[in-house]
């Protein structure tokens, strides 16, 4: 049987006394495109932010090619899990993340901010890391933008650099967190058609989106949260034209109720 | 009629010049030094480690709260006595100096640090980064953008503060001041003379800080 790329077993995450999921188990095989919907606060981006240990899971594990993150020890006959700086570090250059703000760095152009992880991280030699940086800006149709900082950049150029920033990491998964969410619409596309482009790679991708039609098209499988855990999955076109949970069918409906 | 009378200051110059060099002297090393220090402590009390966070916060509120002259007198009167070292008056200036304005930089610094948004240390863990090189090359550099003016603020009161150094008898700028006004007799010229020299100097710095300063904000890379 195939390893999956990814797997969470029995996934918790609480703030404070608010438990915002708990028990998620989800397997993602490599090539998988996973589509996250769901209501706001349904835990969407925390669940995202939990493979990349943005946020810590109260519980459960992230096991990423068979080897789970972090190490388990016994303390006082109840078993913990530790999580040191330096495994985290390396799984983190294995799960790229594109973030909703874009999260550029401002004091770097945007050959620097795509040139930054294989600089400090990778430690590759500048004039590689510079060739590297350009072929990825390339594939995000911004080669001649290199030298602009992102305050001249506008918002669907930012998060195309932060796409192209992900990918020089060479991530075997790539997390989007609503993507296109502070986007204004007329920008929405160009970001759209950089993440269908990858998708076409048959690259493995989890994206969190409220773009129901992209999910639609783009995604092998989708997940709809609610009450605190994968509340409906399958197909897109399971879940998304013929939903069979009401919580799932009222969502679907809300958001095409504007359709035409 | 008060008859203003500067020729004694001219015949005298040298020394209010040498009294202004001791000045520059211990500014530059107040700063030299109060600035990393500064920048260990800011980091210490963001360290989310209680071991180093308490003693940081501890060295910060007292250099921040106590007479700067008290501190200056500890480290000339009381730390011989404690450590049995032999303590100079430059000594004792440079270690208060440094410390002092490191407690205050130490604020301007965190204050820095924790302005820059959390998606810039997010983004910069998320393609691997560890925690030191995500302050040294994403955080620390947005930070001191920031920070500059109030640590040009901050330098300027410390070149002031430092005549308190007068009174453990390093020869600073208003040392020489007080010593050719005995001289003298002429007290008020030669204070007023002195006062310009800070003022001349302080309005220079001023100045080509305000040059920085724009020149940072024209690179325009500050916006989002």
């Amino acid at each position: 049987m195939d390893t999956p790329l990814l797997r969470l077993a029995g996934l918790d995450k609480r703030f404070g006394d608010r438990a915002v999921f708990s028990g998620v188990d989800l397997d993602v095989k490599r090539g998988d495109r996973i589509a996250i919907i769901g209501a706001s606060g349904s835990g969407k981006s925390t669940l995202l932010r939990c493979i990349n240990f943005l946020e810590r899971p109260d519980a459960g594990r992230v096991i990423l090619n068979g080897e789970p993150v972090g190490t388990e020890r016994q303390r006082a006959g109840v078993s913990e899990i530790r999580y040191d700086e330096g495994s985290l570090n390396r799984l983190r250059q294995r799960v790229g993340m594109v973030f909703q703000q874009f999260n550029l760095f401002p004091h770097m152009t945007a050959l620097g901010n795509v040139m930054e992880g294989l600089l400090t991280v990778k430690h590759m030699a500048r004039a590689q890391a510079g060739e590297r940086a350009q072929a990825e800006l390339a594939r995000v149709g911004l080669a001649d933008k290199a030298e602009a900082y992102p305050a001249h950049l506008s918002g669907g150029q930012k998060q195309r650099v932060a796409i192209a920033r992900a990918l020089a990491m060479e991530p075997e998964i790539l997390l989007f967190d609503e993507p296109t969410s502070a986007l204004d619409p007329a920008l929405v596309g160009e970001v759209l058609d950089a993440i269908q482009a990858l998708a076409s790679e048959g690259r493995t991708m989890l994206l969190v989106t409220h773009e129901i039609g992209f999910a639609y098209h783009m995604a092998t499988r989708v997940l709809f949260l609610a009450e605190g855990g994968i509340y409906e999955q399958g197909t897109p076109d399971e879940v998304l034209k013929a939903p069979r949970r009401p919580l799932t069918q009222a969502f679907i409906a809300g958001h095409r109720r504007f359709s035409f | 009629m008060y008859r203003w009378d500067f020729a004694p200051i001219w015949a005298n110059s040298d020394l209010l010049l040498a009294g202004l060099g001791n000045t520059l002297v211990l500014t530059a090393v107040a700063l030299a030094g109060g600035l990393p220090v500064g920048l260990a402590l800011a980091l210490a009390r963001l360290s989310g480690s209680r071991l180093l966070a308490a003693p940081a916060g501890l060295v910060i509120e007292v250099f921040r709260t106590t007479p700067p002259l008290v501190q200056l007198f500890w480290f000339y009167f009381g730390l011989p006595i404690i450590l049995k070292v032999e303590m100079t008056p430059y000594l004792a200036a440079a270690l208060t100096f440094t410390i002092q304005s490191g407690a205050f930089f130490a604020e301007i610094f965190r204050a820095g640090i924790v302005s820059v948004d959390k998606g810039q240390s997010e983004a910069a863990r998320a393609i691997g980064m560890s925690k030191a090189q995500t302050m040294r090359r994403i955080i620390l550099p947005q930070a001191v953008k920031r920070m500059f003016p109030a640590m040009m603020e901050r330098s300027i009161e410390l070149m002031k503060t430092t005549t308190l150094v007068a009174t453990v008898s390093y020869a600073d700028l208003l040392y020489q001041a007080n010593e050719l006004a005995q001289k003298t007799f002429r007290p008020l010229e030669v204070f007023t003379a002195a006062a310009l020299l800070y003022f001349l100097i302080i309005t220079l710095v001023s100045m080509l800080g305000a040059r920085v300063e724009r020149r940072m904000a024209q690179s325009g890379e500050m916006a989002r």
